[in-house]
């Protein structure tokens, strides 16, 4: 024995500790700099002097204060629905598949071997006047002759909840798996019918599934820009689309920044009022 | 012209740029970390010798579906020995500039050696020194840009650029759903397109081509007048009459039926004409389009090889028969004099386009967009941004 035990623990995070350091400290501190700079005075585009401007965050926060909102109201959406799919989907494969478990399991992760960008843009052409889609819902009149389905923000959920599915449903089997059906019989055994066995068994034993597969979507799904520039109209416009446009566009560096920070702060307080309220006992 | 090309232009452009966007989409996740990432942006691999990298927008040089091959750039390789390594990654100005400006900042290699920017974007890049000034030897065509481009305010000899394709901005639209067609904004903003209108996300087209609806003097508009143009622009979003505001994806949506009428660029809207049987058509509205060039600039971060080669490549496009070749493919004004005969010996429908080759009386009609201070950049492109929800 050439390691006395007690760094055994250390030595293995190391790499780990490296690569968030790297990938993650280091550029956060870089964020927390830019965000309260301002413009050099007589400089060029994308010029900017730190002066401790905290204000950058009230400013950026009430100028993009609907954006915010609809980002969390856009991916709260997107995290409902998916769950709403994802659940059976997950509950019929770990049960009900048999033989077919393992290439209803590929067909899950399939969409993932193409790129997101593509798979959203196939959204675009779905949704689209010349799609099926719509004429069907036109045929049914469901919609009107004038109404559409791209730039909405219908087809902005939709692209989400679709895009972060498997985010949800993986998580779901996993947990749903490993219930022993022994469980679910005992609770029949005591008496009690279908619907009090998954609802009093089934249920509680998978929330570690549901609590990670919340958490998969709904945070990738507050900061996604994809979804609502390709599918969306300006007036669907979420916080990811101002950071980009901020940065990319504007060349405004410090609002960006700023942006990105409130953001992150927020999710970190939603999934921490979430993981009190679920327990996080439930994520092991 | 006449072969179809398989993918849409959208598709095309997403599968070329994957490294882009992907770059892009990490960027939002953690902008900070772009910093960090400087050294992976870019065309690919370090200048060499024998090579040329030029980093150029979608679907704006001549491509042959067959062999998948830039048949003049296929030529030019031939001619000269040097590799020509073409990358259609620069899919919008704004973007393009955050994604090297850091490299171009601490002199670090951006993965171009020719990159062809927008004309204000060029003025930025000349501003801030990031673009080297040509060596005239090795570019003798030079004399043969047109007298119109030869001296733009940014580069009054142009001894930093020359000019690649010149774009018109205007209305496009569906045949179809317009039989009339548009010619002014009311046109535009008429029932049968609510909710089915696309606007450029170049902002100095759009509000240009508003601009001059409005009766003002794009070459003279003052900050007032402008930011009436993108109130205009904002009410008619919230309204619902206009669905989006973007780059070249507007020809997606107008082949797919979802917009019926565009402010749009020449070029593309010709491309999507001969592609759909005329589905489509263009026109420089009646109170005046604007016209823009985007201009071959070599990075202040190309070596001295790559730079030779670069004005090499720039000499050979200045030729006026390769001018024409690209010009049939592309449709956008050719900035080459002499490339109007050439074009009568290989498409000699093309050589009376207007749209290629404008005359006199078609260019009056084509206005600038003024130059804008720093300053002034900033504050308009942050009001242009928040009018469509950014």
């Amino acid at each position: 024995m050439s390691f006395p035990k007690v760094r055994v623990p250390y030595l293995l995070l190391l790499p780990g500790f490296v690569f968030l350091f790297t990938f993650f400290i280091l550029p956060i501190i870089n964020l927390a700099q830019t965000s309260t700079q301002t413009p050099l005075s007589g400089g060029d585009t994308g010029e900017y002097e730190q002066t401790l401007a905290f204000s950058n965050y009230i400013q950026a926060f009430v100028e993009n204060k609907e954006q915010f909102g609809r980002s969390f109201l856009y991916a709260t959406l997107a995290t409902i629905f998916a769950l709403a799919i994802a659940y059976p989907l997950a509950y019929a494969i770990a049960f009900k598949s048999g033989k077919y478990k393992n290439i209803l399991l590929v067909l899950v992760v399939a969409p993932f071997f193409t790129s997101f960008l593509l798979r959203t843009v196939a959204w675009k052409q779905i949704l689209g006047e010349e799609g099926f889609v719509v004429p069907g819902l036109r045929a049914l009149n469901i919609i009107g002759e004038q109404t559409t389905l791209t730039s909405t923000s219908v087809a902005v959920v939709a692209g989400m909840t679709y895009n972060f599915l498997p985010f949800m449903t993986l998580p779901l089997y996993a947990s749903l798996e490993r219930i022993d059906p022994r469980t679910i019989e005992a609770a029949g055994d005591l008496y009690a019918n279908g619907l009090t066995a998954f609802r009093r068994v089934t249920v509680p034993l998978s929330m570690p599934g549901v609590v990670a597969g919340t958490l998969l979507t709904f945070i990738p799904a507050a900061g996604d820009y994809v979804n609502a520039a390709i599918l969306g109209s300006p007036n669907t416009k979420m916080i990811g689309n101002v950071i980009e446009s901020r940065y990319f566009k504007i060349v405004d560096y410090p609002t960006a920044a700023a942006l990105s920070f409130t953001l992150m702060v927020a999710i970190l307080i939603l999934v921490t009022l979430y993981i009190r309220k679920a327990g996080t006992e439930e994520l092991v | 012209m006449d072969s179809k090309r398989s993918l849409s232009p959208e598709a095309r452009s997403i599968i070329n740029s994957q490294i882009s966007r992907r770059a892009l989409i990490a960027g939002a996740g953690g902008l900070g970390a772009a910093g960090l990432l400087t050294a992976c942006g870019g065309g690919g691999g370090g200048g060499s010798e024998n090579a040329v990298r030029w980093g150029n927008w979608p679907l704006y040089l001549d491509f042959d579906e067959e062999s998948k091959t830039y048949p003049t750039l296929v030529k030019f390789s031939e001619q000269t020995g040097i590799e020509a390594k073409y990358f259609e990654d620069y899919n919008d100005n704004d973007e393009f500039f955050g994604k090297v400006q850091a490299q171009l900042k601490l002199g670090e290699d951006i993965g171009y050696d020719v990159v062809t920017p927008t004309d204000w974007m060029a003025a930025r890049w000349i501003r801030l020194g990031y673009a080297q000034k040509f060596d005239s030897a090795n570019i003798p065509n030079k004399v043969n840009i047109l007298d119109s481009l030869a001296s733009p305010s940014y580069d009054p000899m142009r001894e930093s650029t020359l000019t690649w394709q010149g774009i018109m901005g205007g209305f496009g639209w569906n045949v179809e759903k317009n039989p009339k067609g548009i010619r002014t904004l009311d046109d535009l903003f008429a029932p049968q397109n609510k909710g089915k209108i696309v606007v450029l996300s170049e902002m100095r087209d759009t509000i240009g081509v508003i601009l001059l609806g409005q009766g003002v003097d794009i070459t003279k508009v003052t900050e007032d007048q402008f930011m009436n143009a993108v109130d205009f622009m904002a009410k008619k979003i919230s309204d619902g009459w206009i669905r989006g505001v973007k780059g070249n994806e507007y020809a997606e949506d107008l082949t797919s039926g979802d917009a019926t009428a565009v402010i749009g660029w020449s070029g593309d809207m010709f491309i999507l004409a001969s592609e759909n049987e005329g589905k489509f058509d263009f026109a420089i509205p009646e109170s005046g389009g604007t016209i823009s060039g985007d201009n071959f600039i070599i990075p202040s971060t190309t070596t001295a090889a790559g730079k030779a080669n670069g004005e090499k490549m720039i000499n050979y496009y200045y030729d006026p028969a390769v001018a024409a070749e690209v010009a049939a493919y592309v449709n956008y004004v050719c900035p080459v004099k002499g490339a109007q005969a050439e074009m009568e010996k290989i498409a000699p429908e093309l050589a009376t386009s207007e749209y290629i080759f404008p005359t006199e009386k078609t260019a009056s009609r084509l206005n600038v967009f003024r130059s804008l201070t720093p300053d002034e950049e900033s504050k308009w492109a942050e009001a242009f941004q928040q009018a469509q929800g950014n």
